[in-house]
């Protein structure tokens, strides 16, 4: 929101620039709707009566989860305008830990070493990415 | 259980496809403006788009047969492949950061899919 104001602000030309930290935190707020996408796909998927294409249009939780990675690819895109893709793309690996996570909450998945270790490891590979320091 | 050849030519070949639409969706974003027609006629952005649904075509039909021990890690591949078309693609440097974060995030979802199975 804030960005929008600034870009406005800034007069006729306006370019804003997200900074490495901003473009990497669009693509984790990008990751918790591709995971709630994921999610809603997977539940859609699961309750489906009928496999046939107006079903798999029409049904709710399919529908949102689509449009929630339409969302997803908006955010990403925008955060690729200025940030380096070599940074970000590993970044969308949180997805996957957001599922995790998900799945443990609202699914009552039960976590393993494996999965502690995974969720752990990708938090901190992110964190790595976040620092580097050639900008 | 044997894991088919064909299912891991199916999975690399979804992850090598899925990389090149990163790659469009990067090259797509460098050429956003607020003008409404320019952006729906921005046709990096919709190959970009493409190729992941196509890619998720081919991941569906390789992980169907096959163990998911040796098929996951290949998922992975695709972050190795769009790290190698950033420096060929966009010149983006090669940094200790970069290989340090991208080797363990590949390490940390090879995990998390095991311990999903």
């Amino acid at each position: 929101m804030k960005t929008e104001e600034t870009a406005v602000q800034s007069g006729a030309k306006p370019r804003f620039r997200f900074t490495r930290k901003q473009s990497i935190g669009l693509v984790l707020g990008a990751t918790i709707f591709g995971a709630a996408a994921q999610m809603l796909i997977k539940y859609g998927a699961n309750n489906l009566a009928s496999s046939s294409p107006i079903d798999m249009v029409t049904n709710p939780p399919l529908f949102t989860g689509y449009a929630l990675y339409g969302i997803f690819t908006v955010l990403l895109v925008l955060a690729l305008r200025d940030g380096e893709l070599s940074i970000l793309y590993p970044v969308i690996s949180m997805t996957f830990a957001w599922v995790a996570i998900l799945s443990v909450i609202l699914l009552g998945e039960r976590l393993n070493l494996f999965k502690v270790a995974g969720i752990g490891i990708i938090i901190v590979g992110v964190a790595i990415l976040g620092r580097n320091s050639n900008r | 259980m044997t894991t088919p050849i064909s299912s891991m030519l199916l999975v690399v070949t979804g992850s090598f496809i899925g990389s090149f639409g990163a790659v469009f969706l990067k090259s797509g974003a460098g050429k956003l403006t607020r003008n409404v027609l320019k952006l729906i006629l921005n046709w990096r952005l919709a190959v970009g788009v493409a190729l992941y649904l196509f890619s998720s075509y081919f991941y569906v039909l390789g992980l169907r047969e096959g163990e998911l021990t040796i098929l996951y890690p290949l998922v992975s591949l695709g972050y190795i492949f769009t790290f190698i078309w950033s420096r060929i693609f966009f010149k983006e440097p090669f940094t200790t950061n970069k290989f340090i974060g991208l080797s363990l995030v590949v390490v940390g979802i090879v995990l998390l899919q095991l311990g999903n199975r």
